[in-house]
C-alpha cells in the first residue's frame, strides 16, 4: 500500500476544500494535499452554472464555475498537491486516511491535521416516504442539475418540482430554458424557502406557479412517472382532505433539503450536532478529535459560497497551525448556546483567545429585531429569515469580558 | 394603473407599488423601505434586465456541454430569443474561461462567454 | 406481428417466469442433459414478486402439517447453506425469533415449538430474561420467544440472479422482455408466443408468479386463481443496523405472519410487510396508511426504531393462490405442463426444495432426465470490494484499475463491480442496484446515478438516452441537451 505523509490533508476539493488548503499553505504548512473524488476541482460549483456567487468576496456576480476557477487558479500558483478521482474510504482518529484511486490503488495517508470538507448530500424521496410506486423520472434536484449542466441530458419534458429552496427554483429556470415545461413548484411552508430574487427570476419570469402550503402526496406511474397528486397541508404538514389535485408530468424533482455528508466523520468518532447534522467544532473549527477540522457544507448547510470560503479559510489556517505544532491548549472553554429564535450557531464552543465569526440561522422569520450575542454585542436587523444565514464577529476582548461559561446568542424584539 | 414589484435587493423583499401613467411612466411609488428599493423597482419597471446563463453543446472537451453567460445583463424580453440562439451554438475545445463564444449576442453589444475552461 | 411472421425458437423445456422459482428450477434442470429455455417478462430476472420479497429464509416451524408449504419449507431451509455457498450468495444465518407478549401468545409459541421440533427443526424456547439478554433492544414487556437459529435471510434478487447465472453457465438459455402473450397445445407440443417470437416446447413449467393463473388459462387450465396480496416494507439507514441480531416475528395472525423487524442480508434493518388483498397485480405503491401499520407493528417489537432513519421503501405483491397453499403439480388437462403456482410465503425458503422436486414431475410426464457429467454447481469470481481488507483492495486495484474507481460512495461499490454485474446480465440501473448495491445506500443514487448511467451506456453500446431504470419505458434521461429547445418554442 502506498504510504503518503502530509502536513494537512483536505478531504474535498469544492469551495470549502479549496479555500482551506490555500489558507493552510499560507499559514506555512508545507505539504498540503487535496483529495477529490471527481475528475476536477470545484465540487458542486461546477454544476451551478447560474450567477450570483462571489458578490461579497469578489464584488462581482460570478457563476459557480467562475467562482471555482478563481480558487483553482490560486491553487495552480502554489505547490498544493491535488489527487483527483480519489475516494476517501476511512478516516481514523489518529489522522490516517485510507483513499483509493485507479492509478495508485489503496493509499494510506498520514496527516498531521485533516480538514473535513465533504459537503452535503440531498434528502431523498425515500426519506420523505412519498407514497406511490418507484417509477423512473424522480430525481433529487442536484442529480438532475448534474445530468443537465455537466452531462448534457434533460431528464424529461414536463416537470413538477417539490421544494422551493434555491436548488428547486434554479432548476425550474434551467428546465424551462432547456425547453421543458415546469408545471408547478410545490412548497410545504407558507413562504418560498429560497431567495426572493430566485422566486422572481426563476418562477415569476417564466410564469411558473408556486403552490405554498402544499406537498406531493402520491407519485403515479409504473415504469415512468405519469403524474403526481398534490394537496394542501395544515400547520402540522398533514394533507388536508378534499384539496387533492393531480398534475400530469414525466419528471418530479425533489429539492427537499441538504444533509451534511458526515459518514466518514461519524465513523472516525467525530461528535455530531443533531441540529446541524455536522461536527461540533470550537473557535479553531476543530472537532472533538484533535487535529481534525471541519468547514463548509459538511459543517452546516450554507447559502452563500462567500461564507463557505471565509469559514474554510479559518479552518485551513488553524489546521495549518496545528500541523506546524503551533496550537496550544486553551485556558477557557465557553459553550455557545442557541437562544430565542436561533436554530443553531457554529462554532459550538469558543476560547476567548481567538477572534470568532459566528454563523447561525433563525428558526422562524421575524422583522424589526436585534441579534444579541451574549450581551457583548447587539446588532439591529430589519428582518431575519431561516433561509438567510446570519454572521457576527466577536473579538477576544469582548469574549474575555463575558461572565460565566455560557454565551447565549438570541433574537430579541426591538 | 398599479403595478407591483417585489424588490430583491435585501431579505426584506419589500412589495413596491408603482402608480403608472398613460405612457407607462412612473408617477409615484411606495412600499420600499429604502432608496435602493426605489432604484430597483424603477429599473425593473423601465428596462428589466437579466443575465442569461445556460449551456451550449461542446466538442472535444471533458464534458459535452459548456456553461456560458452573457457578460452583461440583457433585456428580459430577449431571453426567449437568446435561448433559441444558444440552442444552435456549438463550441470547440480547448476553451478558456472568458472566451467569447458568440460575439455581440443578439446585436445587443453584449458577448456570450464561456464560464469555465474546457 | 402475426404469429406466423415471428421467429421460432425450440426447446425441450421452457420455464415461464424468472423469479425465484423459475431460476431455481432452471438451475436444477441444468444438472441434466436437457435443453432448457427460460422466458422472463421483465427486463431482468427476479423482478416480479421475488424482487420485493422480505428475503427471509424461514425456520420451518410455521407451516401447517400436511400442506405443501410444510412439505417444502423446512427441506428448503436445510438446503440454503450449501446452495448459497455454491453460488457465492450471502446467506445471513442470524436466526429467527418468534416473540410472545401475553400468556395466550406464549401458548401459541409453545405450539409452534412443538410443531417445529416434530418436524426436525432446531428450536429453543427463551424466557423473558434470556430473550432480552440476546436482544436488549426488544420491548421489555415481551414474555418470551421461540428461537430458530437456522433461520436467516438472503437478498432474493441476488439469489435469483446467481441461480440464473449458474444455470446459464451450465447451458440454459434465457430471454428477458419476453412476456408470454399467448399459449396453446397442439400436436403433442406446446407453444408460447411473445411479442417477437414463438417458442415450441415439449414441456412447459409455469412459474409465472402473479400471472401463473393467466398462463394456465391460456392453456385451458382454469382451476386456480391468483389472489394478489400487497406488502409494504421500509428500509433503515445502515447506522441503525445493529438494533437487533435476528429477525423478529410476532405471533402470527390469521392472514399474515405479522409485521417483522428484519436485519437483511444487505446489512440494513427493514420493517414490514403489510398484507393487503389488492385488485391490481401491479399495484406497487407504498402508502401513508401502510407506513403507519408497519411502524406501529415494528415499534411494538423494537421501541427504539426512529422513522427519521428510514432511507427507502417499496412494495411487492404476493402471488397467493385461492387454494391457500402452493400448487406444485402436473396439469390435469395438458400433458407436459407443470404448474408451480401460488408461491407465497414461505416460497423463497421452499424454492430450492420445490425446484429439486421438478425432475420427478417431469419424469412422470414422460421426460427422460440424464444427469450431466460436467455440471458445475459453483458460481465464482464475484468480487465484493467493500468486504476486502485494505491490502486485498490494494492488490485488486493493481491487477485491475477499474476497481480503483469508487462509483457508489454510500456503499463503496467500484466501477469494476458494476461492469462485472453488466457482464453477468444486469441491463438496467435497478439491475445494478439489486446485484451490487450501487444506488441502494443512504443517498439513493443521488451521487452515483449519473455515473452508472454513463457506464451502462458504454458497456451496452447504447446511447445514454436509452439507458433505463427498469426496462423499456423507464429511460433515465429522455432527451439530449437542446433536443427539446429545438422541438418547442418557449
Amino acid at each position: 500500500m502506498k504510504q503518503v505523509h502530509v502536513d494537512v490533508a483536505v478531504i474535498g476539493g469544492g469551495p470549502a476544500g479549496l479555500a482551506a488548503s490555500l489558507a493552510a499553505r499560507k499559514e506555512g504548512a508545507e505539504r498540503v494535499l487535496i483529495i477529490e473524488r471527481n475528475t476536477e476541482l470545484g465540487g458542486i460549483l461546477q454544476q451551478c452554472i447560474h450567477h450570483g456567487f462571489g458578490l461579497h468576496r469578489f464584488k462581482e456576480e460570478l457563476t459557480g464555475p467562475e467562482y471555482a476557477q478563481r480558487f483553482i487558479d490560486f491553487i495552480k500558483e502554489t505547490d498544493i498537491e491535488v489527487m483527483l478521482e480519489t475516494m476517501v474510504l476511512e478516516v481514523t482518529p489518529e489522522r490516517k486516511i485510507y483513499a483509493v484511486n485507479s492509478e495508485s490503488g489503496m493509499l494510506e495517508i498520514h496527516a498531521k491535521s485533516i480538514v473535513l470538507a465533504m459537503g452535503c448530500r440531498e434528502r431523498t424521496r425515500g426519506a420523505l416516504r412519498i407514497p406511490g410506486g418507484r417509477p423512473a423520472g424522480v430525481y433529487s434536484a442536484g442529480t438532475a442539475q448534474r445530468y443537465v449542466n455537466i452531462d448534457g441530458y434533460v431528464p424529461g419534458k414536463k416537470a413538477v418540482i417539490l421544494g422551493s429552496g434555491d436548488i428547486g427554483l434554479i432548476m425550474a429556470r434551467r428546465f424551462t430554458l432547456e425547453g421543458a415545461k415546469v408545471e408547478a413548484v410545490v412548497e410545504v411552508l407558507p413562504y418560498a424557502a429560497g431567495l426572493t430574487r430566485n422566486v422572481v427570476q426563476c418562477l415569476e419570469d417564466y410564469d411558473i406557479p408556486l403552490y405554498l402550503q402544499s406537498t406531493v402526496i402520491e407519485i403515479h406511474g409504473n415504469k415512468r412517472i405519469e403524474a403526481v397528486t398534490i394537496a394542501q397541508v395544515d400547520e402540522k404538514w398533514n394533507p388536508i382532505p378534499g384539496t387533492e389535485r393531480k398534475i400530469e408530468c414525466d419528471t418530479l424533482l425533489l429539492s427537499v433539503g441538504l444533509v451534511p455528508e458526515n459518514e466518514l466523520s461519524s465513523q472516525a468518532g467525530v461528535a455530531i450536532d443533531p441540529i446541524t447534522n455536522g461536527p461540533l467544532v470550537d473557535d479553531a473549527m476543530m472537532t472533538n478529535l484533535p487535529g481534525i477540522f471541519a468547514c463548509g457544507n459538511v459543517l452546516h448547510v450554507h447559502d452563500l459560497v462567500d461564507n463557505v470560503s471565509k469559514e474554510s479559510e479559518r479552518a485551513g489556517m488553524y489546521a495549518g497551525r496545528y500541523a506546524l505544532g503551533k496550537s496550544s491548549e486553551k485556558a477557557r472553554r465557553i459553550k455557545v448556546q442557541a437562544g430565542e429564535n436561533i436554530r443553531y450557531v457554529v462554532p459550538h464552543e469558543v476560547s476567548s483567545e481567538e477572534p470568532v465569526e459566528f454563523f447561525m440561522r433563525v428558526q422562524r422569520p421575524q422583522d424589526d429585531v436585534a441579534l444579541d450575542v451574549g450581551g457583548l454585542r447587539r446588532i439591529r436587523k430589519t428582518s431575519v429569515r431561516p433561509s438567510e444565514m446570519l454572521d457576527v464577529k466577536i473579538t477576544p476582548e469582548q469574549l474575555q469580558s463575558l461572565e460565566g461559561d455560557t454565551l447565549v446568542i438570541q433574537i430579541v424584539e426591538q | 394603473m398599479l403595478k407591483h414589484i417585489t424588490c430583491t435587493v435585501c431579505p426584506m423583499s419589500c412589495n413596491v407599488e408603482l402608480t403608472l401613467g398613460e405612457d407607462n411612466e412612473i408617477l409615484s411609488l411606495t412600499g420600499n423601505k429604502c432608496a435602493r428599493g426605489k432604484a430597483y423597482a424603477t429599473s425593473e419597471h423601465l428596462h428589466p434586465e437579466r443575465t442569461l446563463t445556460s449551456i451550449v453543446k461542446a466538442k472535444g472537451g471533458m464534458h459535452p456541454v459548456l456553461p456560458v453567460r452573457t457578460n452583461k445583463p440583457i433585456p428580459k424580453d430577449k431571453l426567449k430569443e437568446g435561448m433559441q440562439v444558444v440552442s444552435k451554438v456549438e463550441a470547440q475545445a480547448p476553451i478558456k474561461m472568458g472566451d467569447v463564444i458568440v460575439a455581440d449576442f443578439l446585436g445587443l453589444g453584449v458577448d456570450l462567454v464561456a464560464t469555465r475552461d474546457l | 406481428m402475426k404469429v406466423t411472421d415471428k421467429q421460432t425458437l425450440t426447446a425441450q423445456v421452457v420455464i415461464v417466469g424468472g423469479g425465484i422459482i423459475g431460476t431455481a428450477t432452471a438451475r436444477e434442470l441444468s444438472r441434466y442433459n436437457v435443453d432448457v429455455l427460460l422466458l422472463e417478462a421483465e427486463a431482468e430476472v427476479g423482478w416480479g414478486t421475488t424482487k420485493a420479497n422480505s428475503g427471509i429464509v424461514h425456520g420451518g416451524f410455521h407451516e401447517e402439517p400436511g400442506t405443501l408449504k410444510a412439505k417444502y419449507c423446512f427441506p428448503g431451509n436445510q438446503m440454503y447453506p450449501q446452495l448459497c455457498e455454491e453460488l457465492d450468495v450471502c446467506f445471513k444465518q442470524n436466526g429467527i425469533l418468534m416473540v410472545g407478549r401475553t400468556p395466550e401468545e406464549m401458548e401459541t409459541v409453545q405450539e409452534y415449538y412443538k410443531r417445529g421440533t416434530e418436524r426436525g427443526v432446531k428450536l429453543q424456547l427463551l424466557s423473558r430474561e434470556e430473550l432480552l439478554e440476546q436482544e436488549p433492544n426488544l420491548d421489555p414487556e415481551l414474555a418470551g420467544a421461540l428461537y430458530a437459529p437456522e433461520g436467516g435471510s438472503v437478498m432474493p434478487f441476488e439469489l435469483a440472479a446467481a441461480l440464473m447465472e449458474n444455470a446459464v453457465q451450465n447451458g440454459v438459455r434465457y430471454e428477458v422482455n419476453a412476456k408470454v402473450i399467448g399459449a396453446w397445445a397442439e400436436g403433442g407440443k406446446k407453444y408460447l408466443e411473445t411479442a417477437e417470437k414463438v417458442i415450441e416446447a415439449d414441456y412447459v413449467i409455469n412459474a409465472a408468479g402473479l400471472f401463473s393463473d393467466d398462463l394456465a388459462r391460456m392453456f385451458g387450465d382454469d382451476y386456480f386463481s391468483i389472489r394478489p396480496r400487497k406488502g409494504e416494507e421500509y428500509i433503515f439507514d445502515l447506522s441503525v443496523k445493529d438494533m437487533v441480531k435476528s429477525t423478529i416475528f410476532p405471533v402470527p395472525g390469521k392472514i399474515s405472519k405479522g409485521i417483522l423487524v428484519i436485519p437483511t442480508a444487505a446489512g440494513n434493518l427493514m420493517m414490514g410487510p403489510t398484507g393487503d388483498n389488492v385488485d391490481e397485480k401491479e399495484d406497487l405503491g407504498t402508502s401513508q396508511d401502510g407506513f403507519n401499520r408497519v411502524f406501529d407493528g415494528a415499534k411494538s417489537l423494537v421501541p427504539g426504531l426512529d422513522p427519521r432513519k428510514i432511507i427507502a421503501q417499496f412494495a411487492g405483491v404476493r402471488a397467493a393462490s385461492d387454494r391457500g397453499d402452493f400448487i406444485v403439480e402436473l396439469s390435469p388437462n395438458v400433458p407436459g405442463l407443470v404448474h408451480l403456482a401460488g408461491i407465497e410465503s414461505p416460497g423463497l425458503t421452499a424454492a430450492p426444495a420445490i425446484a429439486a422436486d421438478v425432475p420427478r414431475l417431469l419424469r412422470e410426464a414422460g421426460l427422460e432426465l440424464e444427469e450431466k457429467e460436467d455440471f458445475n454447481p459453483r458460481r465464482s469470481g464475484v468480487i465484493r470490494f467493500h468486504t476486502l481488507s485494505r491490502e486485498e483492495q490494494d492488490k485488486l486495484v493493481q491487477e485491475d484499475p477499474s476497481f480503483g474507481r469508487i462509483i457508489c460512495r454510500c456503499e463503496s461499490i467500484t466501477e469494476g463491480e458494476i461492469v462485472d454485474a453488466i457482464h453477468r446480465g444486469a441491463r438496467t440501473l435497478d439491475g445494478i442496484k439489486f446485484r451490487v448495491r450501487a444506488g441502494a445506500g443512504r443517498c439513493q443514487g443521488g451521487f452515483c446515478q449519473p455515473f452508472i448511467t454513463q457506464i451502462l451506456s458504454r458497456e451496452l453500446g447504447i446511447p445514454v438516452t436509452q439507458v433505463t431504470k427498469a426496462g423499456p419505458g423507464s429511460e433515465q434521461v429522455k432527451y439530449e441537451a437542446k433536443e427539446l429547445s429545438e422541438q418547442e418554442v418557449l
